[in-house]
């Protein structure tokens, strides 16, 4: 569905991406994971057409999307879940699921709204409050239901258990997966990398700018490397 | 004082309020949306009341009709003004869109200077607008009335667009973050755009009815009103719409009011906005209706 040849981005003279390929299946849950200033987000930004890669190509289904702005991108069915959720604070709970679903203009909503509520009835339950009274918990749920709202066919998270509770990071592990059963693609980065490898059918692990090893969750969750690394435990 | 002239006092403050309001809630949304203090409003306040005065005065062309032209023109001009001096300089440090800005104005009024010349000119008269009835003993022009009233009325459709609308949801999200707002689709040039339309359509309201009520023209016209009206937008709290028409009654009233009980101080009349705006700032910064700016980590 996605696949990313050989990819370099560079912010004012300092290369973030040297190089990488990658490929996300249709239907998968794909994951980066690497350590801070690794370039994982700067892979996302540059899919999302946030900033413009130096060289390489991003294909989407078949088509080169490398540099297409943002709102084309979001049109074509890839939306990302941005690091630190970024909800409108000022703007409803009801308004940040509507404004989620801003290119459907015209559209019947009302199914999309009871499934984003179903998924998480806080929000449900918290439809009228402003999102920036939510709880950290709670805008992460409302980001990632913003995100459902465009309908997206692949869905890009930025470390969604950034500054959450572990209850609450399951619960959105959960919501994932949930989300991926319904036929949604996912490309996720995370720093917690056991917990993202457990959840992806593949993986790969990045290193300064460049993929260093990759594999599925399994096998990955297994390596003795990436359990050093990545996983806290002790190389044998 | 009586009674009378005090009532007569309080419309002319509240008349002059209005208009004020109505051009400081052009400053306030582009200040919203790209926190940038347009210095180029006053003087694209003055190029409406030259459309208006080209239009009647030069072509003849019916009032209703010019009016309505008047109000396109000038938002299509605000929104050139964006498109060439504003959206090039986007990802430029905040100084440089602001002396951008500057230039603007000083390119307006120059440019008006060198077509129209000095010489101020008579706005078309309208009768029915400036010819006085009596209620009560007060005389009151027509105009004093209809001002405040179109001025709440273009509010009230502004809240709506704003509160309301597709585009207005688009406004709200734009003027908080321009990347997530991206992110879900919306072309944020276009909302830009449409920000500087309406704040500029409104100006120009606001110069048909400035015209009428001063009756003459010049291209330095929209200086002082364009500096008073910026000050009504920081004393409502700049980026509120409610805030920036709180602003521009104050602002009115105040000055018509100072005037009235005082007249011996009428030379300080426009020292007045700038005594409250230093008040204001010293006191409560962030306006009336604004509020404290928290970063929250």
């Amino acid at each position: 569905m996605l696949k990313i040849e050989d990819l370099r981005v560079s912010y004012g003279g300092i290369e973030a991406v040297k190089g990488i390929s990658l490929e996300v299946p249709e239907g998968s849950i794909v994951t980066l994971i690497g350590a801070n200033g690794a370039g994982k987000s700067t892979t996302l930004r540059a899919i999302s057409g946030l900033v413009k890669p130096k060289s390489g190509r991003i294909l989407y289904m078949n088509e080169d999307i490398t540099g297409t702005a943002t709102e084309q991108v979001v049109a074509k069915g890839i939306t990302l879940v941005p690091e630190g959720r970024r909800v409108f604070p000022d703007l409803s709970v009801y308004e940040n699921l509507k404004i989620g679903a801003y290119l459907r203009k015209g559209e019947d909503l009302t199914d999309d709204y009871n499934w984003i509520y179903d998924l998480f009835p806080r929000l449900k339950e918290r439809s009228w409050q402003m999102a920036g009274t939510l709880s950290g918990g709670e805008q992460q749920m409302l980001a990632v239901g913003r995100a459902l709202m465009s309908h997206p066919k692949l869905m890009m998270m930025d470390e969604p258990s950034l500054g959450l509770a572990p209850l609450v990071v399951q619960g959105i592990f959960d919501i994932i997966k949930e989300v991926n059963k319904r036929g949604v693609t996912i490309l996720l980065i995370e720093q917690n990398a056991n917990l993202a490898l457990r959840a992806a059918n593949f993986g790969y692990v990045l290193e300064t700018g460049t993929i260093k090893m990759s594999g599925t969750g399994q096998e990955l969750l297994a390596n003795e490397d990436v359990k050093a690394a990545y996983l806290g435990k002790k190389k044998k | 004082m009586t009674m009378a002239t005090f009532m007569q006092q309080l419309t002319n403050g509240i008349s002059l309020g209005s208009l004020y309001a109505l051009i400081a809630i052009g400053y306030t949304m582009v200040y919203g949306i790209l926190r940038l203090i347009n210095f180029a409003h006053g003087d694209i306040v003055m190029m409406a009341a030259y459309f208006a005065f080209f239009g009647i005065a030069v072509f003849h062309i019916p009032w209703y009709i010019t009016f309505l032209a008047v109000v396109l023109l000038t938002a299509l001009l605000g929104i050139v003004v964006e498109r060439t001096a504003y959206r090039t300089l986007r990802d430029a440090p905040r100084t440089s869109i602001l002396i951008s800005a500057i230039g603007v104005s000083f390119l307006l009024e120059n440019l008006a200077t060198y077509l129209f010349s000095g010489i101020p000119k008579a706005f078309p008269e309208f009768k029915f607008m400036t010819t006085p009835f009596s209620v009560g003993g007060v005389l009151i022009q027509p105009l004093v009335v209809v001002v405040p009233v179109v001025t709440i009325l273009l509010l009230f459709v502004l809240l709506f667009i704003i509160n309301k609308t597709r585009l207005g949801m688009a406004m709200r999200a734009v003027s908080k973050d321009y990347e997530t707002a991206r992110l879900m689709g919306i072309e944020i040039n276009g909302v830009i755009s449409a920000t500087f339309g309406i704040g500029s359509g409104l100006a120009a309201v606001g110069a048909l009815m400035w015209g009428m009520k001063y009756s003459s023209i010049q291209p330095l016209m929209g200086v002082m009103p364009g500096l008073k009206c910026f000050i009504a937008a920081v004393i409502g709290g700049i980026g509120n719409i409610k805030g920036a028409v709180l602003g521009g009654f104050i602002l009115g009233l105040a000055e018509i009011l100072l005037v009235a009980f005082l007249p011996s101080l009428t030379g300080y009349r426009d020292a007045i906005a700038f005594i409250i705006l230093i008040i204001i700032l010293l006191f409560r910064p962030m306006g009336i209706l604004g509020e404290k700016q928290t970063d929250k980590v």
